[in-house]
């Protein structure tokens, strides 16, 4: 059992090199998207009927333009208003991103 | 050849007794290998990651690490309930807008995506050498431990509250057999009848959580029981969550029904003559009497020794979520050290569960974690329909090393409306399926 954690590391070391500076910066845009998972479903894919919109595949430039309104109060909103206001435009650029990747649910 | 041995030993001691995740496990790295024709190697494996607790946090927790960490990283969930049940949405039963069973949602989802889930008690945990214990399974190591178990109740902090008592004078502050046994008890009620609720000094879990209770109750009472009244004992000096939003509520749709005394700490009940007693001495009867006492972190965590903050809390780093306590041990939910303004809502414990989700496949693949920002979003029935938000957006300082919120984020709703009574619907609706499936 006292292999176990130096065999762990050993991984980590070679699976870092493998997959480099860009594997990073991916895996931190999945986790900023996660934000939105709680009301918008998993990777934006809302459960139908709900009234929720659902985020997967939308257009990066309307995800970003829908956000920079609820920032300025130029869309009005129950609570996105609030929220939006939260997040730097990295942060939006990078969940814009993120979301239009993704296939919405059927 | 030291290590491949290793490799295959440690990959049959992982999949013994593990047969879902075997099953769900014929992703991405066993794919590229039979696409090089490379021989059938077995998934590079970085540890195993151990889950207290299904709720909020842990079943989040659960569910991202193996989406984010693949079949490199086993992880098994421990629950001592077989299924989940919602404490949100839970006063709706008492309301009787809906069923016990609209709350409940099973862990087959869970087990499809891969995650190894054990229908069990955790009876301790050796943080030095990461060994569990628990009640039915044998002991096990495992690389990283993600606490979660929620917060357990002080009811030696009132007076008479014994286990006889307890048969008769409910929390409900758990959803389950609780809320359906506190349902009956408004139900047998007569009308005239006195609710009496107790409310804990805070922190405790879910801030709003008591008001919207009364606004349930009073939803109920006014329709089927109008000469009833309710009785608010709230150890607190003032309404602690969206005050505003439930006096306009209380002084409106429910004008007459309800008494709010601040500053009434409970701390005695006669379970005989069904009276609260408070610290001031007043005693106040009810036909059904209704005390939360105060919480603390749930008794596991004190076991392991995690409770560093108050004898109540576990400290936890807000970059990993891991214990100030102990190292390889993440602690999530209404068990943490709160940052400053942040509640202890199932939301915060789902962006708990996915920031430590976060630090743990990054930590295991040997990378720094990074902070994640947090968002929280509690809704709060006044009625069947309509309803009240409290958000706030969540980000690491790292000169304060704690969670702040962000200035000009966050805020309330303008008024009940009903419009957020179907977005609440859909929260419940999409966090469940976020966390469980």
């Amino acid at each position: 059992m006292k292999e176990l954690i130096p065999r762990a590391l050993a991984g980590a070391v070679v699976a870092g090199a493998m997959l480099g500076v860009s594997a990073v910066h991916a895996t931190d845009v999945r986790y900023i998207a996660a934000n939105c998972a709680n009301c918008h479903g998993t990777d934006g894919r809302a459960a139908g009927g709900g009234g929720m919109p659902g985020l997967a595949g939308l257009s990066a430039t309307y995800f970003v333009e829908q956000m920079n309104a609820f920032r300025s109060g130029k869309r009005e909103a129950t609570i996105m208003h609030q929220l939006a206001k939260g997040y730097t435009d990295a942060e939006i650029a990078q969940m814009a991103a993120y979301f239009a990747a993704q296939k919405p649910s059927k | 050849m030291k290590t491949a041995i290793n490799a295959q030993r440690r990959r049959l001691a992982s999949v013994a007794g593990a047969t879902a995740l075997a099953a769900g496990s014929s992703g991405l790295l066993s794919g590229c290998a039979s696409a090089t024709a490379a021989p059938a190697a077995a998934p590079r494996k970085l540890g195993r990651v151990l889950v207290i607790g299904g709720g909020y946090g842990g079943a989040t927790a659960a569910k991202y690490i193996k989406k984010w960490g693949g079949d490199a990283i086993d992880v098994m969930l421990v629950e001592r309930e077989s299924a989940f049940v919602s404490c949100p949405l839970s006063n709706l039963v008492l309301g009787g807008h809906r069923k016990i069973e609209d709350l409940t949602v099973s862990y087959a989802g869970l087990r499809q995506a891969g995650i190894l889930v054990m229908n069990d008690e955790v009876l301790g945990i050796d943080p030095a050498k990461m060994m569990v214990s628990f009640r039915k399974l044998a002991d096990q190591r495992f690389d990283r431990i993600v606490v979660s178990p929620g917060v357990d109740f002080d009811f030696g902090s009132v007076q008479g509250l014994n286990d006889a008592a307890q048969k008769r004078i409910l929390h409900a502050w758990k959803a389950g057999p609780q809320t359906v046994a506190l349902r009956a008890q408004l139900e047998a009620m007569p009308d005239g009848g006195t609710y009496v609720l107790s409310i804990p000094k805070a922190p405790y879990r879910c801030p709003p959580g008591p008001y919207e209770r009364v606004c349930q109750v009073a939803s109920y009472f006014k329709a089927a029981k109008p000469r009833s009244k309710i009785i608010v004992l709230d150890a607190n000096p003032d309404i602690q969550s969206k005050k505003g939003l439930f006096l306009a509520a209380w002084n409106g749709q429910y004008k007459g029904l309800i008494e709010y005394r601040a500053n009434s700490m409970v701390t005695e009940v006669d379970a005989g003559k069904l009276a609260a007693i408070t610290e001031l001495g007043d005693r106040v009867s009810a036909d059904v009497l209704n005390v939360v006492p105060a919480m603390a972190a749930a008794q596991l965590a004190h076991k392991a020794g995690l409770v560093n903050v108050n004898k109540l809390w576990c400290g936890v780093d807000w970059v990993t979520l891991e214990s100030t306590a102990a190292k390889g041990i993440h602690v999530l939910g209404d068990s943490t050290f709160s940052a400053p303004a942040m509640p202890k809502s199932g939301h915060m414990a789902n962006q708990h569960g996915k920031a430590a989700a976060a630090a743990i496949v990054e930590l295991m693949n040997g990378r720094a974690p990074q902070p994640v920002t947090m968002a929280n979003t509690c809704y709060s029935f006044v009625d069947a329909d309509n309803v009240v938000h409290v958000a706030s957006v969540h980000r690491y300082d790292g000169e304060k090393k704690t969670m702040v919120t962000v200035p000009g984020s966050g805020g309330l709703s303008s008024q009940a409306n009903r419009l957020e009574g179907v977005y609440a619907n859909a929260w419940a609706q999409n966090i469940w399926n976020d966390m469980l499936t």
